[in-house]
């Protein structure tokens, strides 16, 4: 590790022969195919449910386009370098899900696809802020202890009493005027990048001091204490709130993130013996924990429960899926938000699912390629942090919802209704993106900047 | 930091593994199991969004059939004929399942049969929805219509069963009370519940098929039986005298077996023929003595005793019992048709039809044909088929003669129709003494050219002392108005 921070200090960067490929051109040509992509799946829903093209496509069409053209533009001017491929899968998943959510919207009889799109645009401006003023993600490493304590805040804010909301027993909302807003999707963000400021701190210190008992080196506790006191309080407020999706997440992230810093593999051990432990004293103590348990087990002990509708779906769609719009996933309960993935695997069969969870693949993979180019530790702990983060989560929804683990409450990224999860998620992409840029610009060449610092008078342009 | 990142990357990777591998397994290998789940509703709404074939009558007459209605699922099940079919159709329900032919024949109604392929293949490249085909039924409305009157006017409990005997169609198959299939399926869940608790609560369990389902105690209709087997061993003829006193004096036993008259039977010694004429107990119980318990068992199993029938048809039907291992004073009883013998109407049905079709027993069966969707091309029909022999042709003769004895001057009066010859027997079985007894007929006509069978079962007839209960009087005017129904057609 010090080894490798020590090259990058001393190497001088190679000069770049040739000009790099800065792969706008790239992401625009697959923004086309992700907006036609969104635009087709959006206007089958309507032909296989009803038997007519949607008269809203072309508005439709044109809102997704603008949106999309808006995000694209602020790359080209804020991020030029940044990885072509993010946007598009992003555009492309935002697409299925607005696409799903209409179709369960004429199931329903509801006109939350709208909504959703609304969020959407939402989304969009959060990300062009993010890149507009977070021009280098390293400010964002100033101020650790504070956006620790920002993320505390932000989670606690669902039990106050006036604005805390309580939806489906998980009192994770509060009211804003007239509408709710989950602040613990925010809190994730924030305390990942208190997390990655903290560690890089106090990495060497984490790493190397402290004893070392059965095997395992423990730190120091006054170099673990604040981040543990971090993340104890965030599991404590998640189990009040009893929502355990983000606990696990929020656990699952935080040893993650420990372990790139630290380079220890006994923290991912004993992350793992804590989340064991943590799960049987949970199956014992908390009813709610246990029933999921029992439902994973055994799904048919409530034929017309979620997880057995949604394998009913599951096997409904088969290989090749119903067809959008011609398949019945409002029978699974609340199939537009924790299910969608079930939904989707219903009228676009398995080899839609397929498809999505490699889409979700590819964007983690890129996140963590930027974090490998990145020089810079903060850096590199953000981009991995935020990209394992995002794909934990699809593990833990998507493994729910398909009975590979436990059914735990979490959202699907950009698929799943829902205006804090779609907004910040947006602010997750416009983070990578950032970080993408930063990683694949090129250098700038060494021996000018030794110039300047060397010369004895410097030009100073006025004007 | 490089290798715990890329460490993390190839656990990302190792996770999103496990997820397609798990999806594929849902999707690809458990798949079929699920959807084969009954309370999978995905499945049965598809199935709702289909036409579903229609069940007709032997002359096309509809009494299941579906019909196109504006809600979500597109086509309500109707049974135009209600009550009188129910034992038939069974029904249709979203909540329930399948019951009866609905559940039995639900390949071809519901269209996934496999003769129904090529159908489905051309719907698909035609873009027809897929329809399924029609089931056609041996059922003669005028037979059902009679067996249904003269069980349901005077608001008897029991069962009708009647069988073409040559080919082994079953012409008509009636059970009351019975019950309104319609609301079962309906497509408002209450009202299915509803209806499913009220028939669940009901005593009188109306959806229990008498016909095929219940077994009872034959009684003296089974003395056909005997009489078959007592022929058949060589040693007896319609004329040969037996003992018929007062009280048969049962073997191992203080307890004798009276005569249901109290006297004993003619001049103590009447003939065969005598014997079934006034269903003498006494002189059935020393035949069934003298013949054993073994030769018993060999002739009821000949007459389908043992065997389920209208497997062909999968109608759940009950199999008829003789009891493996009496001793001799059970064998006395069983002879008579009491003890542990049990028979369905049906099986008393398929004796007389054995009887009347030269002593060939034919597998009964309900389905004539199915066809596609268009009801013209039939897929399949059935062919007569014989079960076995149950008596030797002289045999059969000579069992007709005593049966034609038996309506002519005997306990079957009843069913006589005039200027045509009627064969028959009466049955009045005993069960507890809590019970009023069953009463029986079975009969079949016209003697010299027999076409139809039939067997009838009184369980219970709410207006009639119990003294008045009787095969000849309650029982044999049903089978005459089959009979007639039938031979008039």
């Amino acid at each position: 590790m010090s080894l490798d921070r020590a090259r990058a200090r001393t190497e001088p960067p190679a000069p770049e022969a040739v000009a790099p490929r800065r792969g706008r051109g790239t992401e625009l040509v697959l923004l086309i195919f992700a907006i036609g992509i969104a635009t087709f799946a959006y206007v089958s829903v309507d032909l296989g449910a009803l038997g007519r093209v949607p008269p809203n496509a072309m508005a439709y069409l044109g809102g997704l386009s603008a949106a999309t053209a808006v995000a694209h533009i602020v790359i080209r001017i804020r991020a030029p370098y940044a990885d072509p491929v993010i946007l598009p899968i992003v555009v492309t998943l935002c697409g299925l899900g607005l696409a799903m959510i209409h179709r369960l919207d004429i199931a329903d009889g509801t006109t939350r696809a709208s909504t959703q799109l609304t969020w959407m645009a939402v989304g969009v401006t959060l990300f062009v802020c993010v890149l507009l003023f977070v021009r280098d993600h390293r400010v964002l490493s100033r101020l650790p202890y504070l956006a620790g304590l920002a993320g505390l805040l932000l989670l606690v804010l669902p039990l106050l009493p006036i604005i805390g909301h309580s939806i489906r027993g998980a009192r994770i909302w509060i009211n804003v005027g007239p509408m709710t807003f989950q602040p613990g999707e925010a809190a994730k963000i924030i305390l990942i990048i208190a997390f990655a400021a903290y560690l890089v701190q106090t990495r060497d210190a984490l790493a190397l001091a402290g004893r070392r008992f059965l095997g395992v080196d423990l730190p120091r506790a006054r170099d673990l204490g604040p981040i543990l006191l971090v993340w104890l309080g965030a599991l404590g407020i998640l189990v009040v709130q009893n929502d355990l999706g983000p606990s696990v997440l929020l656990f699952g992230i935080f040893v993650l993130m420990i372990y790139v810093a630290t380079e220890r593999i006994s923290w991912i051990i004993l992350g793992l013996l804590l989340i064991l432990a943590g799960g049987f004293a949970a199956n014992a103590v908390v009813s709610h924990v246990a029933e999921r348990i029992d439902f994973w087990m055994d799904p048919f002990i409530d034929p017309q429960g979620q997880v057995a509708q949604s394998l009913y779906g599951l096997a409904y769609g088969g290989l090749l899926g119903t067809g959008l719009g011609q398949g019945r996933p409002d029978l699974t309960p609340i199939a537009e938000s924790d299910f969608i993935g079930s939904a989707l695997g219903e009228e676009l069969g398995l080899t839609g699912l397929i498809a999505i969870i490699l889409l979700y693949a590819l964007l983690a993979s890129r996140g963590l390629r930027a974090g490998l180019l990145l020089r810079d530790p903060f850096g590199k702990l953000l981009a991995a942090g935020l990209a394992a983060g995002f794909f934990l989560q699809v593990f833990i929804v998507l493994g729910g919802v398909t009975r590979l683990i436990p059914l735990t409450g979490l959202t699907t990224p950009f698929l799943s209704l829902g205006g804090s999860s779609l907004v910040m998620n947006w602010v997750l992409v416009a983070l990578l993106i950032r970080l993408s840029d930063a990683a694949r610009r090129p250098a700038p060449p060494s021996s000018s900047s030794s110039l300047t610092d060397t010369a004895v008078t410097q030009v100073v342009r006025i004007r | 930091m490089n290798s715990p990142i890329r460490r993390i990357s190839a656990g990302c990777l190792l996770l999103c593994v496990a997820l397609l591998i798990n999806a594929t397994y849902v999707q690809a290998f458990w798949a079929d199991d699920l959807n084969a789940r009954s309370e999978n509703r995905r499945v049965l709404l598809d199935e709702y969004s289909r036409e579903r074939g229609p069940i007709l009558l032997a002359d096309d007459t509809p009494i299941a059939q579906s019909t196109p209605v504006d809600d979500e699922y597109q086509f309500l099940r109707q049974y135009p004929e209600g009550p009188i079919y129910a034992p038939l159709t069974g029904y249709y329900s979203y909540n329930y399942g399948r019951t009866a032919l609905e559940r039995a024949q639900n390949d071809i109604l519901s269209g996934d049969d496999d003769r129904l392929f090529v159908r489905r293949l051309i719907d698909l490249v035609t873009g027809e929805e897929p329809r399924g085909g029609a089931v056609r039924l041996t059922i003669d409305p005028a037979a059902q219509q009679a067996a249904w009157e003269g069980l349901t006017e005077e608001g008897f409990k029991g069962a009708v069963v009647a069988i073409d005997v040559e080919t082994g169609g079953i012409l008509a198959m009636v059970s009351t009370p019975s019950y309104d299939p319609n609301p079962m399926a309906s497509h408002s869940i209450e009202e299915q519940t509803a209806t499913r608790e009220a028939l669940l609560a009901d005593e009188d369990e109306p959806d229990l098929n008498r016909a095929i389902a219940q077994r009872l105690p034959p009684g003296s209709v089974f003395k056909l039986v005997t009489a078959a087997a007592a022929l058949e061993s060589g040693d007896f003829d319609p004329d040969t005298e037996v003992p018929g006193p007062a009280e048969y004096d049962l073997p191992l036993t203080n307890t004798n077996l009276p005569n249901q008259s109290g006297d004993a039977c003619m001049d103590g010694t009447p003939t065969l023929t005598e014997a079934l004429r006034i269903s003498c107990n006494t002189a059935f119980a020393y035949l069934g003595n003298e013949l054993g318990d073994d030769a018993l068992r060999e002739q009821a199993e000949r007459f389908g005793f043992d065997t389920q029938p209208l497997t062909n048809d999968d109608m759940n039907a009950a199999t008829s019992v003789f009891p493996a291992d009496p001793d001799e004073p059970q064998t006395a009883l069983s002879a008579i048709g009491q003890f542990d013998v049990q028979a369905t109407p049906l099986q008393m049905a398929m004796v007389s039809a054995a009887i009347a079709n030269d002593g060939v027993l034919m597998e009964p069966y309900l389905v004539r044909e199915v066809s596609g969707p268009d009801l013209v091309s039939p897929i399949e029909r059935t062919e007569p088929e014989e079960r076995t022999r149950a008596v030797s042709p002289e045999t059969a003769e000579e069992l007709t003669q005593m049966m034609v004895d038996v309506v002519e001057n005997g306990t079957g009066q009843n069913a006589q129709i005039e200027g045509i010859q009627v064969a028959g027997k009466t049955g009045t079985a005993q069960s507890s003494a809590e019970r009023p007894p069953y009463a029986w007929f079975t009969s079949f006509a016209p003697a010299d050219e027999p076409s139809v069978a039939v067997a009838v079962v009184i369980e219970e007839a709410p207006d009639t002392a119990r003294d008045d209960i009787g095969g000849g009087r309650l029982a044999a005017p049903i089978a005459r108005a089959v009979m007639e129904a039938v031979l008039g057609s």
